[in-house]
């Protein structure tokens, strides 16, 4: 992924950012290698678009510095600097034809006529729209606007390209559509995509690395296995996946010491008499179905745990995922009330240190 | 519409007194140009040209129709560059007493002229110690004009997403560039209504323009009030009415026509 020695195609030096008297980026580094896929998760109002305006120079930083392949340009304005973006709303130019958009770039910086109508109509093939070119913005689907904007920016040859939530517009099934075509277009451009979301299934699916936002810091950069398997805190536990967080006199009780203990919901076994065999030291425990939760190729068990509460005194449940193998006889909402036995493998335990979390995080179901 | 029969047939009735009450003034006065009596005697016993071809040869009222239509296109010219140029900055830029700064930019169209044109006058003579005349009108229309302009400006822009003028910077356009080939075209035709506004305001004003003409300028308005008492120029005025309905007609149509078109393209965007 990132090869030491080589510079890196962005640089993120303890950037802050701070609106009056609100902090919404405290102090951020990173380093985004050339040609990665590199994603910005958190919750909204966690910095992560205002680090990405920081990028595309449309906000000056209250402290630290930004560097492009090796190169200073916080000071730069940003017609001055080497990035496009893809914006939220895509802020296509309502007045010109999708042709007239994609050349705007190349229209600015005085490209002859022939070379630049050829270039827009190659951008434009690279994001499937090879249609519709005399056609105003308004007169375009959301999923075509998208591509418009995405071929406007790739236009230009830049060497990082900067997404804000391109998707967030488009409903579900055209946003995986668009998902696995991003993957494909940046494969193929082969260029530094910094993509913003607060979708952590996008992030996920989608990135070779993640940077985890809260509070206008970085909580974590990994890779989407490593963010999944070793969250490095409650809070990127939490956002990333379920969290099944077990701390307090429950942890003691559970996992037998002290700690911020977290268990994936897919590891955990429920009634694992049938199939304990293979379950040779696992931790286990008893508690009563409250909510079942029905996914089609998979049911949620929400089960509280007969041990003390938490950290926060309230009583522990843990989510447990369980594939719909063999229940078309029984309906799994039945189940609800039923004394259960859960177990898991101490190797599936994550251990997220010894503090307890200062709050609970919000919590984001994979559906 | 879920609308009763009667309630339709009141309204009807409402909108049909309403228009009568306006337009049939409006409409003596075309058909009186026409008329033959000098008095206007009712019915028309006859039909003319005369009094157009009377009015065509007033020296006073060509003159005064030539300062009117100088003025107001000067009056315009400034309140497009000003007012623009004032809604750019309120709407973009974020300041100390931007509010404070709005409100004293829309007040003059709310003052009372006469209290505008007493202040005018007293600042131009005694203040500046300037001689009342063309200039001094245009300044004093401009006062009022450019709340015109500037208002259909800074509704535009407010609908208009600040995202477009950053992604022209993003795709390597400079400011003014940005203004040029973004900004510009998409404020085009708010631009456009507000001028006919403020150039239909300043053709028609007559108490500012006393207080701040002097006694050699005379605009059309001001040429017609002193005309009107004299009884062998009223066929004359009445022509020169009868003209005005016209000339007002079309910047008005122009301009509403313009602001509806816009309001689909702008709101139809992404």
């Amino acid at each position: 992924m990132r090869e030491s020695g080589q510079t890196p195609s962005i640089r993120l030096v303890d950037l802050a950012k701070d609106f009056g008297s609100v902090r919404a980026v405290a102090g951020v580094d990173l380093e985004i290698a050339d040609g990665e896929f590199f994603s910005m998760l958190g919750p909204s109002g966690s910095g992560k678009t205002t680090v990405l305006r920081m990028i595309a120079g449309f906000e000056p930083p209250t402290r630290g510095r930004i560097e492009l392949a090796g190169a200073d340009v916080t000071d730069d304005p940003p017609f001055a600097r080497d990035v496009n973006t893809v914006f939220q709303d895509y802020a296509l130019f309502p007045h010109m034809s999708v042709l007239e958009n994609v050349e705007y770039g190349l229209r600015v910086k005085k490209v002859a006529r022939a070379e630049r109508r050829r270039r827009a109509v190659e951008a434009l093939e690279t994001v499937r729209l090879g249609e519709h070119v005399a056609r105003r913005p308004s007169q375009l689907s959301g999923g075509q606007r998208q591509r418009v904007a995405l071929a406007r920016a790739l236009v230009n040859r830049p060497k990082v390209l900067l997404l804000d939530e391109p998707l967030g517009a488009l409903d579900l099934k055209l946003r995986r559509e668009m998902q696995i075509e991003l993957k494909q277009i940046q494969r193929e451009v082969g260029i530094t995509f910094v993509f913003v979301t607060h979708d952590q299934e996008e992030a996920l699916t989608l990135s070779d690395r993640i940077a985890v936002f809260n509070d206008g810091r970085v909580q974590q950069v990994a890779t989407p296995r490593e963010l999944y398997e070793q969250p490095g805190s409650a809070f990127v536990a939490g956002f990333v996946g379920t969290s099944n967080l077990l701390d307090g006199p429950a942890a003691r009780a559970v996992i037998g010491r002290d700690g911020v203990f977290s268990i994936r919901p897919e590891k955990i076994h429920l009634d694992p008499a049938a199939d304990l065999g293979g379950l040779a030291g696992a931790h286990t425990v008893e508690g009563v179905v409250r909510e079942v939760v029905y996914l089609g190729s998979a049911n949620h068990y929400v089960v509280e745990l007969d041990v003390p509460g938490g950290s926060a005194g309230a009583s522990t449940t843990l989510t447990v995922l369980r594939q719909n193998l063999d229940t078309a006889a029984e309906d799994p909402a039945e189940r609800r009330g039923d004394r259960v036995r859960l177990a898991w493998l101490p190797e599936h335990v994550i251990e997220l240190g010894t503090a307890a979390p200062v709050s609970t995080p919000t919590t984001q179901e994979s559906a | 519409m879920t609308m009763s029969r009667g309630l339709r047939a009141f309204l009807v009735g409402c909108t049909a007194v309403v228009l009568t009450i306006v337009y049939v003034p409006l409409a003596l006065v075309l058909l009186n140009s026409f008329n033959v009596s000098k008095s206007f005697a009712w019915p028309p016993s006859g039909l003319t040209l005369r009094w157009w071809q009377a009015a065509g040869h007033s020296t006073g009222a060509r003159h005064a129709l030539l300062v009117s239509v100088e003025v107001g296109l000067l009056a315009t010219a400034v309140s497009l560059v000003l007012g623009t140029m004032a809604a750019l900055a309120l709407q973009r830029a974020r300041f100390f007493g931007r509010n404070a700064v709005s409100l004293l930019i829309i007040l003059p169209i709310a003052l009372p002229g006469i209290v505008t044109g007493l202040a005018l006058n007293n600042a131009f003579t005694s203040l500046f110690g300037l001689q009342l005349g063309f200039f001094t009108i245009v300044v004093a229309h401009a006062t009022f004009c450019i709340v015109t302009v500037f208002n259909n400006v800074q509704a535009r822009l407010r609908r208009m997403s600040e995202s477009l003028e950053e992604a022209s910077a993003d795709l390597g356009a400079r400011p003014f560039t940005t203004f040029r080939l973004v900004t510009f075209p998409l404020l085009r035709s708010a631009l456009l209504a507000g001028g006919l506004l403020a150039f239909a305001l300043s053709f028609d004003e007559i108490i500012v323009t006393t207080f701040t003409a002097g006694g050699h300028e005379q605009t059309l308005p001001i040429w017609i009030f002193q005309n009107l008492f004299r009884p062998n120029q009223t066929p004359v005025v009445n022509v020169v009415a009868a003209a005005l309905i016209v000339l007002s007609a079309v910047p008005i149509w122009l301009a509403q026509r313009l602001s509806q078109e816009v309001e689909g393209a702008v709101s139809a965007a992404p």
